[in-house]
């Protein structure tokens, strides 16, 4: 494959064959060598090849094969004349991370941080199969799917100050549930407020480090020590199933003939079936950020009922990092609506654009990236440079290198606990198995992911946290 | 002759599945997916779920069959642990499929250790063998 290196860190894979536009990787020679191993690179290609791509096609740092489009993958399509495509947002619609700051210090918990990992473990439902404590009648999850994290709040849920900070305020408008089939509705109704498996967890963290004391600041992240939460989770069954339903609609609609990859079967957005997926997509967004809205809200009640309060435990920002969402962009000088997929890729907005919380606006949006188990997770603020770059997007985590059969051959979920037990981190999970399979051996380093999105200025470093207690479905 | 294998995928479960016939590659194909979630041979009888589904070509057929056992395992709870019977027939417009599955429903006795999103179509192969040939089948799914 021909790949130029443009700088340190950007590589250009020419446009050719059917390629509309060439692809940009973002990535420090090693990253790009990990992504030359499997089939990233040769999907990003595959997606400049679909109909009204704008600029180019994206690769994120964290990059690794995915199905159709890369994970890691952003590309943008004229609103007008160009595709939606239900594999360059994925299966899991709306997986994000929402990260809540607190007042308390690491020596505050110190000794009750088994006792809060317990107490989380016991109150938030997760692992496979499980569903959840509440039980939802059609009408109520239709109304969940119209109005996402809103409904949540207003039923007791959390603080209306979430909403605020939180992606599209915790709601995308164009959701219409009655795109949403019975089979997802039945799949949905028993998984709100659940965690579930694989990469998704829940932990506690402290500040290990603050870069940029300004962002940090206006973000509340205030001193190294400080206790700090983050949750990591989608759609759950109902994401999943509205991504295969519409995958099927789109395909008995415009046929495959011609797709190098059926997993990219996409409609124009303005067609029926295109408008159809949209919407769907909205309402399951929507289910997303109720599902974490509870979450943070349960969560809130530990701290409250283990520590005395939860008085400081406010909500930084939750963050979509499997989306399509509608945006204005430049493209060659004047501003054009696009249909932006971030696929496994975190919109990292700079100051000023309208779609950043008013608190955050002088300094651009928080942007949370989760490392892999046990490891490191980082703050980044988004970059007015980045929307130039990668119509405003950086990674979404550390990014797979390893195979989960190959990780569960290899690592014990039993002795990973123990691990981090003698580095001071409790683990609790529903599977050991589970457990081996998300071992941080088995993810790229998630530093070096960050240091060049950074480098790139996709993203500026803000602040690393580390973890005390990890929660694993 | 093996029912599977298990194929290195970086970040979901890849598995090519194999039978004297179409129809023993599609069930096993069903015991693959599910040996990612759980050891289905460790499974009892004592459930039994009746499966109908179409579609426009064998690929997408295989993808719904597939999928409609996660979607019993979600909604049902149901742990597959045999395909007793499996047919496939041509439609007018595309093919169908009728399967009788067997297996228990979710305890606390069970272990899950794996999570299946969805069946895609990514690296999706049918090759259907002639008379005396093994048929094989390829599926890659979101994890």
């Amino acid at each position: 494959m021909d790949i130029r290196r443009i700088d340190e860190n950007t590589w250009e894979i020419p446009a050719e064959g059917g390629m509309r536009v060439p692809a940009v990787v973002y990535a420090s020679a090693r990253l790009l060598q990990d992504m030359r191993r499997d089939q990233t690179l040769v999907q990003a290609r595959n997606v400049a090849c679909l109909p009204g791509i704008e600029r180019r096609s994206f690769v994120m740092p964290d990059a690794h094969q995915g199905y159709g489009f890369p994970i890691g993958g952003v590309a943008a399509f004229d609103a007008d004349e160009g595709i939606i495509s239900p594999g360059g947002v994925g299966y899991d619609i709306n997986c994000g991370v929402r990260l809540l700051r607190t007042d308390y210090t690491e020596s505050d918990v110190a000794s009750k941080s088994k006792t809060l990992l317990a107490a989380i473990f016991e109150e938030v439902p997760a692992g496979v199969g499980k569903g959840g404590v509440t039980k939802l009648s059609r009408s109520v999850l239709r109304e969940i799917l119209s109005r996402g994290a809103e409904w949540a709040v207003e039923n007791g849920y959390g603080r209306k100050e979430d909403l605020e900070r939180t992606e599209e305020g915790g709601r995308m408008a164009d959701a219409a549930p009655e795109e949403i089939s019975e089979r997802a509705l039945e799949r949905g109704v028993p998984q709100l407020g659940t965690l579930g498996a694989g990469n998704h967890f829940l932990e506690i963290q402290k500040v290990e480090e603050i870069r940029d004391p300004a962002a940090a600041r206006a973000f509340g992240i205030d001193f190294p020590g400080q206790v700090m939460l983050m949750i990591h989770c989608g759609s759950r069954g109902l994401g999943h199933q509205v991504a295969t339903d519409h995958i099927e609609i789109m395909e008995n609609a415009f046929g495959v003939a011609g797709l190098p990859d059926r997993e990219l079967v996409a409609a124009p957005f303005r067609s029926k079936e295109g408008q159809r997926y949209y919407r769907a997509m909205c309402a399951a967004v929507n289910y997303a950020f109720a599902n974490r809205q509870m979450i943070a809200h349960w969560v809130r009640d530990v701290f409250a009922r283990v520590l005395g309060s939860a008085r400081g435990v406010d909500q930084v920002y939750d963050v979509c990092h499997n989306v399509a969402k509608v945006e204005e962009h430049d493209v060659g000088g004047r501003s054009k609506r696009l249909v932006v997929h971030r696929k496994g890729a975190t919109r990292s907005f700079g100051p000023g654009r309208a779609e950043v919380p008013a608190a955050y606006r002088a300094t651009g949006q928080p942007v949370l990236i989760p490392g892999s188990m046990g490891t490191a997770s980082f703050v980044l603020v988004g970059t007015a440079e980045a929307e130039a770059l990668s119509f405003g997007s950086t990674a979404h985590g550390a990014g797979r290198l390893m195979s989960r059969h190959e990780a569960l051959r290899r690592f014990r979920g039993e002795k990973i606990r123990d691990d981090l037990a003698r580095r001071g981190i409790e683990l609790k999970s529903t599977s050991w198995k589970g457990v081996a399979e998300e071992a941080a051996e088995a993810y790229k380093d998630v530093d070096e992911v960050v240091r060049v999105s950074s480098a790139v200025g996709l993203g500026r470093v803000v602040a690393k946290l580390v973890p005390l207690g990890v929660m694993k479905g | 002759m093996d029912r599977y294998r298990i194929l290195p995928h970086t970040a979901d479960g890849k598995f090519e599945a194999f039978g004297a016939t179409l129809e023993e590659a599609f069930g096993n194909a069903a015991l693959a997916m599910v040996s990612l979630m759980w050891d289905w041979s460790k499974i009892q009888p004592s459930v039994e779920h009746l499966v109908r589904v179409e579609g426009s070509d064998k690929e997408q057929l295989l993808v719904k069959f597939l999928g409609e056992i996660i979607y019993l395992f979600e909604t049902r709870q149901f742990l597959l642990g045999r395909v007793r019977t499996l047919r496939l027939r041509p439609l007018l417009d595309g093919f169908g499929l009728e399967a009788a599955l067997d297996g228990e429903t979710l305890s606390s006795g069970h272990e899950i250790y794996g999570d299946i999103k969805a069946v895609t179509y990514h690296e999706l192969a049918i090759e259907e063998g002639g008379p005396g040939e093994r048929s094989r089948v390829q599926v890659v799914v979101d994890m």
